[in-house]
């Protein structure tokens, strides 16, 4: 993360100069920073929604015979993870939430099973395998309703908005798959 | 098939939210106790992870505003157009990683300028509709818990966004025709 940030910082202050907007940069220091604060906060509701319903599930053992079911995928994707965990419980309800299109309860319960995850890390600075798989998945996983591509479409008069439904639960598919395999040829063993 | 399809996105939170609360009710919980403990942890969480947004938000902002995006782009064209991906669809492409906001405005750029119902409309949307954006997602995960080095997350991210873009061109070019 270190290396990333500090080459996007760089060249965008170099690209702003180059280009003859060196405000820009000002511009992104005032306002993106307190998009990112009021974007924290606006998250804060929803989050303790969400670990509200979680703690309730947990304690009525609705997590642990959820995460049980799944046994068999989550065995193949997350071999270090024991299937009673509470991280399973988290990520696949941040799977069904995103599938969905509902993104801050998606967040929410992906930083929850982030959460979990982590104390099953032994290097607590250093990314696991089950991490990285669940980012991985996370990041091209299958939404069954793009609502706001379907919007813009309709609003750009569009005959037919919906008919890319199809062809972007296909393609995401394909993503999925390939990154899961990525993940599962580069990773290696920790 | 679309309506039920946005009829269950829209009852999907409400189902899981029942199924949690009938549960607990058979399992005799004290739920209001149970739910107030849980969501006092949702404050200490987004308080956590508001420094790492607020340095990814810089990157990002920097990289969008700067026009080094638009440099980015130029250079790997020709990459890109050798693969067969057409060139009007590479903003998009290259932004879909990097920036959620920017990658909708660059969206609605695409389908005003070739139609909607064009076969890069049409690809433009599929694109759009089945990738995430990779570097905000790490940011707030891995700020979540601390994690400093990411291994190989980023590159199989990439690869798999690659992979959901070429997806995106043959689907299309055999659902659509070009």
């Amino acid at each position: 993360m270190n290396v990333i940030w500090v080459l996007m910082i760089f060249t965008g202050i170099v690209g702003a100069i180059l280009t003859g907007k060196p405000e820009v940069i000002n511009e992104v220091v005032i306002n993106d920073t307190s998009e990112a604060v009021v974007f924290a906060i606006g998250l804060t509701g929803i989050m303790s929604f969400w670990l509200g319903l979680m703690n309730i599930a947990k304690k009525s053992g609705l997590i642990n015979s959820f995460a049980k079911s799944m046994k068999p995928i989550t065995r193949f994707l997350f071999p270090n993870v024991p299937s009673n965990h509470p991280a399973i419980g988290a990520m696949m309800m941040n799977m069904v939430a995103n599938m969905f299109g509902a993104g801050n309860s998606a967040t929410a319960l992906g930083i929850k099973a982030m959460e979990e995850l982590q104390k099953l890390n032994n290097n607590k600075r250093v990314v696991t395998n089950a991490m990285a798989m669940f980012l991985v998945i996370n990041m091209s996983s299958i939404q069954l309703i793009p609502l706001t591509v379907l919007k813009l479409r309709a609003d750009a008069g569009s005959n037919n908005p919906s008919e890319i439904i199809i062809t972007s639960i296909l393609a995401t598919s394909v993503s999925t798959i390939v990154g899961i395999l990525a993940c599962k040829i580069m990773e290696g063993k920790r | 098939m679309i309506n039920i399809l946005s009829y269950m996105s829209i009852v999907a939170i409400p189902t899981m939210m029942s199924i949690i609360l009938l549960h607990g009710w058979i399992k005799r919980i004290n739920m209001y106790d149970a739910f107030v403990e849980g969501a006092k942890e949702g404050f200490k969480t987004a308080i956590s992870i508001m420094p790492y947004l607020i340095a990814i938000y810089i990157g990002i902002g920097l990289m969008r505003k700067s026009g080094v995006i638009d440099y980015l782009i130029n250079f790997v064209k020709p990459v890109m157009t050798f693969i067969g991906i057409p060139a009007e669809i590479l903003p998009l492409a290259i932004m879909r990683p990097i920036s959620g906001s920017g990658t909708l405005a660059v969206l609605s750029d695409i389908l005003n300028t070739y139609g909607p119902d064009s076969f890069i409309g049409r690809l433009a949307s599929t694109m759009m509709g089945s990738a995430e954006t990779i570097f905000y997602t790490m940011a707030v995960y891995f700020g979540a818990v601390g994690i400093r080095k990411s291994r190989h997350t980023v590159v199989a991210a990439l690869v798999s966004h690659l992979a959901s873009v070429v997806a995106a061109v043959i689907i299309c070019t055999y659902f659509f025709g070009v």
